[in-house]
């Protein structure tokens, strides 16, 4: 009979081969999830993967994925460095929203200013409300022995209501006719993180993605950091003997992570929505964790985990309006591609073996 | 710049060929906030789909994307509409409004439509619904029927219309009982069963008997039915199925007429800009059914002051009505205009605590 069996290394090739049978379980799986529905599930699958990418319309879905993808792989990158550590950050919503609150604080302040260091200032600014966020979970563990996952998961909560409070009080349109929500920033031009290149989706945030990965690359790769990183993941008792300070490795993975999806805020408010809203956050902080795990924590995989969970979006949008499909049905879609991933993940670590039944 | 041009190309192509293959269906677009599920404001925003459907049979053929975020994601979902023909697009949210101003400008030959919000142009219109005037039949009634005099108030966002509905229901209550205290609750939300499962259980232990909700879901309801003696509205939809009791009456907001009606310009070639702002008069908010719990004098003045509305006789806002503050806002048979009740963001006299700042 089958049984399975634990490898004594992590398998290489299944670490590669893991993501591919995923994708390729949740096409299948959604395809019978459409067919029930009473939908073409070629037609289905073909509207969500091809169509953003080749259709008639692809040139405006391509920089889309773009917009859509720079901040959940921002997002991802500082938290994959956490995650190989064994820090677990999951409250990365939560420092995505001051990282909008602060930054759009500074452009706000400014406003009607015209001038070139409004932008900078304001990206510092989010990049160090995230970081300062972040240092909350980040020090109580440190000093206390709390437990990150549950302090920064929390702290989201606590981030919503200050989003609220702002939207309606001290960041509020005094123009806005007492509705709730800031100046649009897309009509402030000094503050306005616009596309690079009209037409192309390009505006600063999928710059510092890019960069992010490449950085990040570099650190777990080339620098003695990455590989402290990764030791203290792999072997914490090891990690100690080679001279890793676990309070220092704490701050810094929950610092950049936090930083990082600072950024990712303040690039959306400041570009794509334009405003502190109440509704401003939509979960690219939860996300994130799906692509940073569908990446294998690796940067080059987190930039592909990331292009394709926002075709799911945009294709899952377009599946909606075209197909009339339902939002739960897209939703449930998403969600698949976790659940084969941590399915399918077993594979990794454990091999299937025939084992004979031994005669009595 | 670039993008637009090349969508406005787009846009006009298609114009083009619509009006080339006139035997084309027009194409109408949906973009809502909830899931059509929702069984309250995204529901009927759905039903008037269905009945632009309906109405039109093969000469139309709509689509919609729900539970939309507002925000850059909304941006998308209406360019794709649009980028796939659309002729008219509804966008159903107010979180919706600058979103929809940007994609208009990027395509001048497809109508759009904004629920609830105030920015208008050549090709956008906005359009919204008179609830306070159904508030205030409501508010009679739950001034008249609560014996803690307690009122509770699950309130979505403190915007404008949200603050209307809740002077509008107060100011009516209080005319039938000079006693009744409203408790209000923010729920930041316009759809979140828990959460407004949640507000309901606690304005119930605060002592509410009466419970008003200005979010979509019909999660309150439960929670007043298992309550026991509590009685609620329906809100945006009928909810009948919490008829007789927990709900009472309701508000319901009848988007079919004026959506046929737009379609219909739109076919006709005679769509304009527009801002419509329609009441019990014109049919867009219905009071449902009272039920039998609620005594026969109390339902005979609520339907009265239903018909004083309808036939304009009366206006809920109508003086002396005073500020939160104690300052006058409106003198001796004064009404409110438009433009204040747009932007209302102050409590009026008697109403406890704050809006949140």
């Amino acid at each position: 009979m089958l049984k399975l069996e634990k490898r004594p290394q992590p398998s290489q090739v299944w670490i590669y081969l893991t993501p591919l049978i995923a994708v390729l379980a949740t096409m299948l799986a959604g395809s019978a999830l459409f067919a029930f529905l009473g939908k073409d599930p070629a037609v289905a699958i073909r509207t969500i993967f091809w169509d953003p990418l080749f259709s008639e319309f692809a040139f405006y879905y391509r920089p889309q994925l773009l917009v859509k993808g720079a901040p959940l792989v921002l997002i991802a990158i500082g938290l994959s460095l956490g995650f190989r550590a064994g820090i677990w950050n999951i409250g990365a919503e939560g420092q995505y929203i001051i990282g909008a609150l602060t930054g759009a604080g500074v452009g706000l302040a400014f406003y009607p200013m015209e001038a070139w260091f409004v932008f900078p200032l304001m990206v510092i600014a989010g990049a160090l409300g995230g970081w300062a966020w972040a240092m909350i979970p980040g020090l109580l563990k440190v000093k206390f022995g709390t437990n990150e996952i549950l302090v920064s998961l929390m702290l989201v909560y606590v981030a919503e209501q200050l989003l609220a409070s702002m939207s309606l009080g001290l960041m509020k349109n005094p123009e806005g006719m007492g509705f709730p929500g800031s100046r649009n920033l897309q009509h402030y031009e000094s503050a306005h993180n616009a596309e690079l290149f009209t037409g192309t989706g390009m505006h600063w945030g999928v710059v510092v993605a890019f960069l992010a990965v490449i950085t990040a690359y570099v650190l777990l790769n080339r620098h003695i950091l990455g590989y402290h990183i990764r030791l203290t993941g792999q072997a914490p008792r090891a990690a100690r003997f080679a001279g890793v300070v676990p309070a220092r490795m704490i701050l810094f993975c929950l610092g950049t992570a936090g930083a990082l999806a600072g950024l990712a805020g303040m690039f959306e408010v400041a570009g794509p929505a334009g405003q502190v809203s109440i509704d401003f956050n939509v979960g690219y902080g939860f996300t994130a964790i799906i692509v940073a795990f569908l990446g294998r924590l690796h940067p080059v995989g987190i930039l592909l985990a990331g292009a394709l969970m926002a075709l799911t979006y945009i294709g899952g949008e377009i599946a909606q309006s075209q197909l009339g499909l339902p939002a739960a049905a897209i939703q449930l879609f998403q969600g698949m591609l976790l659940f084969f991933l941590l399915a399918i993940d077993v594979m990794t670590n454990y091999r299937l073996a025939w084992q004979r039944r031994e005669v009595a | 710049m670039k993008l637009n041009k090349i969508l406005t190309t787009a846009a006009m192509a298609l114009g083009l060929a619509t009006t080339a293959m006139a035997e084309e269906p027009t194409k109408v677009g949906f973009v809502y906030v909830g899931p059509v599920g929702d069984g309250g404001w995204t529901y009927e925003h759905d039903q008037g789909r269905l009945a632009v459907e309906e109405e039109f049979g093969d000469k139309v053929e709509t689509v919609y994307v729900e539970s939309v975020p507002e925000g850059p994601d909304a941006e998308r979902v209406m360019t794709q509409m649009a980028l796939d023909g659309a002729d008219l697009i509804f966008t159903t949210s107010f979180g919706f409004m600058d979103p929809t101003v940007n994609v208009a400008k990027k395509f001048p030959n497809v109508k759009f439509e904004h629920a609830t919000g105030y920015k208008r142009a050549e090709n956008l219109s906005t359009y919204g619904a008179r609830f306070y005037e159904g508030r205030a039949v409501l508010g009679h009634i739950a001034g008249s029927m609560t014996e803690s005099n307690i009122v509770g108030y699950i309130g979505s966002y403190p915007i404008p219309e949200v603050i209307r509905g809740i002077n509008s229901a107060f100011i009516h209550a209080r005319e039938a009982n000079p006693d009744v205290e409203f408790k209000i609750i923010w729920a930041y939300t316009w759809f979140d069963p828990a959460k407004e499962a949640d507000a309901a259980k606690v304005l119930i232990e605060q002592g509410a008997d009466v419970i008003f909700q200005h979010t979509d879901s019909t999660a309150p309801q439960a929670a007043a039915q298992n309550a026991g003696d509590v009685i609620t509205f329906g809100q945006a939809s009928d909810m009948a199925e919490y008829k007789p009791k927990p709900r009472v009456s309701s508000i319901i907001d009848n988007w079919a007429p004026y959506y046929i009606e737009r379609v219909r310009a739109v076919m006709e070639g005679t769509w304009e800009s527009t801002d419509t702002w329609g009441g019990i008069a014109s049919g867009m908010v219905e009071i449902g059914e009272i039920t039998d719990v609620v005594p026969d004098d109390v339902k005979a003045e609520a339907l009265a002051i239903k018909d004083s509305i309808a036939s304009g006789e009366y206006h809920p806002f109508t003086g002396p009505i005073n500020k939160q503050d104690g300052s006058q806002w409106l003198a001796e048979g004064e009404t409110a205009d438009d433009g204040t009740l747009l932007g209302m963001d102050f409590y009026v006299e008697g109403l406890t605590g704050k809006i949140p700042q």
